[in-house]
């Protein structure tokens, strides 16, 4: 019986993994092929299209930005949203209202949004009249260092409900039973949450930081709407380094940068991947 | 006590999701000279701070009148947006419900390591493809028009990441019995997967629908002619200058997502969570 159905299926996934050949993978390995190559003449470049994008200045400004932005929000998201999440998962009323709100952010359009971020962030905006009220000392907060945490805050805004709800996914899978037993035994609220809530919560971890990465990606949106081409140096991100060289039409540059940045999630998702299996 | 406590926070945080909004319905209300008052030092870069009413003191729907009467190029940008996202939409759905279905009850071999490629695929940031994009839409003469965007985006891996997952939930011995009652695999499909997984399908829509609505990368770097901008590409442009048009148009581009949102919630919600569940 088995053997009849063996390669069944396949014809459903048919048409949409030719799509993702010829319109995704066969243009990228043709940019893989650019990516050695100089793309004025067509000659073989061997690696000098890599050498000329680690040693650009902006690329390096642009890679540690992205990086830094990673490394400041993941870990913040996870956290707050976990914090939120765990507030949200003892209440028995009101429940679904909070939930309403706090995923509501997801559906405001970042070109909506961008207007009140520039009249919170400008030099004599919403911001800075609240802290001349408390007398502190105010700043033209889109340029100078604290862009990048705006850019941060914007970020955690969008996607603190989204987390939020992966977390509770994750907790209303924990057995109720499980607490009561501790309860039982006479262990506190920490200790449930320490050894009952967070082991449990663990396999959640990798799905949930896999998604805020795939989504720290869109922040992009809510810099180049909030600040154009040329932001403050903090938030120049890697999109924006690439359109500077899609303008320029820097065609080696952007292959090498491509291949490299692809390399780079293929193997922090081959990691995450193993780690979560 | 305990529980009234973590209210504070919650409320503190409820407040800053949704004051964006009653910024911009506030500020969509307001007439001209009400605004010019309020955001002066920010639009003409005078002394002081800009100040905000919770409230319009004299409210009016002239800002409104104004967008919807008086500029015809904002009705071309609002259609631009819905003949985008549309057809993305339809596109997504023609070949991502048959992948996810394919992915979750198949048994064709590589089955594994094509899903895995899918999802390394999801992963990538746009610009990793930017340059195949454009030299793609190049070779095929469809740069600077929609129907290449719509091109661009029906092959996401996303909505079959999240479809296949409540196509996986569909029993088993469900599909196996039809099958031994000699359905043919599109009845099964037809008969059984769809019925099955129609939440995870009304999911995926909704995700994809805030997704793509205020989709921006594709169309600023392929789209050069400006009669063929969505509205996400538009809002900024108009600039503080013209405040109460600016409040008012981000309202209208607004007002979509919103109702997609509060109609298709729990679909959402549930969008979001079977990412999270471990197969």
């Amino acid at each position: 019986m088995k053997k009849k159905y063996r390669g069944c299926g396949f014809g459903f996934v048919l048409p949409s993994l030719l799509g993702v050949l010829l319109f995704i993978a066969v243009p990228f390995f043709d940019v893989v092929r650019r990516s050695f190559m100089k793309a004025a003449s067509g000659t073989w470049a061997g690696l000098s299209n890599y050498r000329m994008v680690f040693s650009n200045t902006a690329f390096q400004t642009a890679a540690g930005n992205t990086l830094r932005f990673e490394a400041v929000c993941i870990p913040l998201l996870l956290a707050l949203s976990l914090a939120a999440a765990l507030a949200l998962y003892g209440l028995e009323r009101h429940v679904r209202l909070l939930k309403s709100c706090i995923l509501f952010p997801m559906a405001v359009p970042a070109a909506s949004v961008v207007l009140l971020w520039k009249v919170l962030f400008h030099e004599n905006g919403l911001l800075g009249g609240l802290m001349h009220l408390f007398h502190l000392p105010g700043a033209d907060w889109m340029n100078t260092p604290w862009a990048f945490w705006i850019l941060v805050f914007s970020y955690l805004w969008k996607n603190l409900g989204y987390d939020m709800v992966l977390w509770l996914a994750g907790l209303s899978g924990i057995p109720i039973s499980l607490y009561e037993a501790a309860q039982a035994d006479g262990a506190g609220r920490w200790q449930c949450f320490r050894y009952i809530t967070l082991p449990n919560l663990l396999p959640s971890l990798f799905t949930i930081s896999v998604l805020s990465v795939l989504n720290s990606f869109k922040v992009f949106r809510e810099a180049y709407l909030a600040a154009g081409d040329c932001p403050h140096e903090s938030m120049y991100l890697l999109q924006h380094l690439f359109n500077n060289w899609y303008r320029d039409l820097s065609m080696d540059k952007m292959a090498a940068g491509a291949v490299v940045q692809a390399g780079v999630i293929f193997m922090m998702v081959l990691l995450l991947k193993r780690a979560w299996d | 006590m305990w529980k009234k406590l973590k209210m504070i926070p919650l409320a503190a945080l409820v407040f800053v999701c949704v004051y964006p909004f009653c910024f911009l319905a506030a500020g969509s209300l307001m007439g001209k000279g009400e605004i010019q008052e309020c955001l002066l030092s920010v639009m003409a870069d005078a002394d002081g701070y800009a100040h905000f009413p919770w409230l319009p003191r004299y409210p009016t729907c002239q800002s409104y009148v104004e967008i919807l009467l008086d500029s015809p190029e904002f009705f071309v940008m609002f259609w631009n947006s819905v003949k985008l996202t549309a057809g993305i939409l339809a596109g997504q759905f023609l070949f991502g419900i048959l992948a996810a279905w394919g992915f979750a009850k198949g048994t064709f071999p590589f089955r594994k390591i094509l899903f895995t490629f899918y999802i390394l695929l999801m992963m990538m940031p746009f610009q990793v493809f930017m340059l195949s994009d454009y030299l793609l839409l190049d070779w095929l003469h469809m740069l600077d028009t929609h129907r290449g965007i719509v091109l661009l985006c029906i092959f996401s891996p996303f909505p079959v990441f999240i479809m296949y997952r409540f196509f996986h939930q569909v029993p088993q011995a469900l599909v196996e019995a039809a099958r031994l009652d000699g359905a043919s695999q599109w009845q099964v499909f037809w008969h059984i997967g769809l019925p099955g997984g129609s939440t995870g399908i009304l999911s995926a829509l909704v995700l994809s629908f805030l997704e793509y609505w205020s989709l921006l990368e594709q169309p600023m770097t392929f789209l050069k002619s400006k009669q063929l901008w969505p509205l996400s590409l538009y809002l900024p442009n108009i600039g503080l200058e013209d405040a109460q048009a600016a409040f008012a148009a981000s309202v209208i581009a607004l007002i979509p997502a919103v109702l997609v949102f509060l109609a298709g919630q729990d679909y959402l919600e549930k969008g979001i969570m079977a990412a999270a569940v471990k197969e």
